[in-house]
């Protein structure tokens, strides 16, 4: 059960040291003296129970908010403005319903150097690697159809691909298969997996989500958070060998890693 | 070009009639070639056809069959007699009253485009203009007419002014609120992505505005129109209104009622030509009959 040898450097690639978050100046804290570090190439999870600041934690991290007391620190340099070099998806897909697929898929390179200025010249580059990528996803031949004309999976992975296509250092998913059924959301599992692995090792994910089941078989590391405000109350690593079968999360040691996780938040919730 | 509106002056009546008959057979002859399957779908668009009629009948018998005189309730064939004696003056009046609630309305979309993008951009500006644009709108623009006679004396100028003051509020609600209501996790994704405030404005706010602003000019069209008419009632020598304002004083019912068909069938070709545009461009926005095609 250990690691293969191709394992990733191990450089933090997003620390957070003693964050502290409130909204509203006097207001309750959202976060609360918050400790993570996750290496470059890693893939992280965030669990906790609802509105426990897991999505504050995501707008820390790729510098959409700014903490009040605290370090955030993503690739090496102390986080003053939005990122630029991470990707976002959410539970709701947030495509543009007047662009059709590929035309929302090519949105952020509209928007990051170096692709804005090569964008016109080079189109047919990047079109090519548009769909590459949405042919990766299994959605081939979707990129000309308009994203209410997709069902909420291939939404879905449509907007994991716009989280991509600019080939971020950094993707955060804000519990992007909440909204799916049981079947998608293993198949899109798989997806997420896939992508992160032809990455290896260049990129780093941290998933929000409050399946366990999830955060277990997709995470090298995981976090447990309290309810409001949002601590660190466990940090464990998930050293099952990858590529990970789906299969593995019917195996009594993944069930016991899910139990374990279960009882720490079961308690984290009692006593808050 | 003189002859050419003498022309349309003098035979406008008659296109409109060979056009709804034209309308009317091209329909029936569908109605008959179709399927049994089409067909209940194709009575729908006959339906209107039907009604519309069916109600010009019932009203022409009323008439005759209680024997109500002209000068109180015309029925419709005296109206139909008026709009062909009068024909001439109500072509020439509907031209101008078309041409000042258009020039109104060109210059409300053009303002309401331009303050709804401050409004809807700016927190502050919505914030601070808001209450101010709501106590406008809520002044009877019938009542500013007079101050634009003192401005500008009678003419085509208070009539524009009026159209335009009238309609340029929904609009500028619409682009704002188009612009107000992105949804906070897209502008996550652009602001993750490092895009500026502008840009987020053009990739996103601009493109989301346009169903509400093309909703608003079927709203805004209407309210043109009934701007323009008021204002060529009190303050002009053209128009629709300013027609009826005579026809009134003279006392001739059957031309009031025929300007009254005028200003129907007026106003309903403005709010066809918008809904048209509307469709045409933003044809995303209305989903299942998109899909449908």
């Amino acid at each position: 059960m250990h690691r293969s040898e191709s394992a990733v450097p191990l450089r933090p690639f997003v620390e957070l040291t003693g964050v502290s978050h409130t909204y509203a100046t006097g207001g309750t804290l959202a976060v609360d003296g918050l400790d993570i570090r996750v290496n470059e190439g890693e893939f992280a999870a965030v669990v906790g129970p609802s509105g426990c600041g897991k999505s504050t934690l995501m707008k820390l991290s790729t510098g959409l908010q700014f903490p009040q007391a605290g370090a955030v620190v993503v690739d090496g340099q102390e986080v003053r403005d939005p990122v630029k070099i991470a990707g976002m998806a959410f539970q709701a897909p947030t495509l543009l319903p007047w662009r059709t697929t590929l035309e929302n898929l090519m949105l952020p390179l509209e928007i990051v150097e170096p692709h804005r200025s090569r964008l016109r010249r080079h189109k047919a580059e990047y079109v090519a690697k548009a769909e590459a990528l949405l042919a990766s996803v299994g959605l081939e031949g979707a990129g000309s159809k308009y994203p209410w004309q997709l069902s909420g999976g291939m939404q879905q992975r449509a907007s994991l691909c716009r989280a991509l296509i600019h080939e971020p250092k950094l993707l955060m998913l804000d519990e992007p298969f909440g909204a799916l059924d049981a079947f998608t959301r293993e198949e899109l599992w798989c997806v997420i997996r896939d992508l992160h692995a032809r990455m290896a090792g260049t990129l780093t994910v941290i998933l929000v989500t409050h399946d366990l089941r999830e955060a277990v078989f997709l995470a090298d590391r995981i976090f447990c958070m309290s309810s409001r405000p949002g601590k660190i109350i466990a940090e464990r690593e998930v050293a099952f060998p990858r590529p990970r079968d789906i299969e593995i999360t019917y195996k009594p040691e993944f069930s016991d890693i899910v139990h374990d996780l279960r009882g720490r938040i079961a308690h984290a919730r009692s006593t808050a | 070009m003189g002859a050419l509106a003498d022309f349309l002056l003098t035979s406008w009546p008659m296109a409109l009639v060979i056009g709804v008959v034209a309308y009317i057979a091209y329909l029936l002859y569908k109605v008959i070639g179709a399927s049994a399957l089409d067909r209940t779908k194709l009575s729908l668009q006959l339906a209107p056809l039907f009604c519309t009629i069916g109600t010009f009948l019932v009203w022409e018998l009323l008439c005759k069959a209680f024997a109500v005189s002209t000068f109180v309730l015309p029925a419709p064939s005296d109206i139909a007699i008026a709009i062909w004696q009068f024909r001439r003056q109500i072509g020439f009046h509907s031209f101008h009253t078309a041409w000042m609630t258009l020039a109104g309305f060109g210059l409300a979309v053009a303002f309401g485009i331009a303050l709804g993008l401050l409004l809807g951009a700016s927190r502050f500006f919505y914030a601070g203009f808001y209450p101010l644009l709501v106590g406008f709108n809520s002044i009877p623009k019938v009542a500013v007419v007079p101050i634009l006679v003192i401005w500008f004396g009678v003419g085509w100028l208070p009539a524009v002014l009026t159209a335009f003051m009238i309609s340029f509020f929904p609009i500028v609600v619409n682009v704002a609120t188009g612009l107000a209501t992105i949804e906070p996790e897209t502008e996550d994704v652009l602001k993750a992505l490092g895009a500026s405030k502008l840009q987020i404005m053009t990739k996103v706010g601009i493109p989301r505005s346009l169903p509400y602003f093309f909703g608003s000019l079927k709203v805004a069209i209407t309210l043109a129109y009934v701007g323009s008419v008021i204002a060529e009632y009190n303050a002009s020598r053209y128009g629709i209104g300013n027609l009826m304002a005579r026809a009134s004083a003279d006392f001739n019912v059957p031309l009031l009622f025929a300007a009254l068909i005028a200003l129907a069938i007026l106003g309903v070709a403005m709010y066809m030509a918008t809904v048209w545009l509307e469709n045409r461009m933003t044809g995303w926005a209305q989903r299942s009959s998109f899909a449908a095609t």
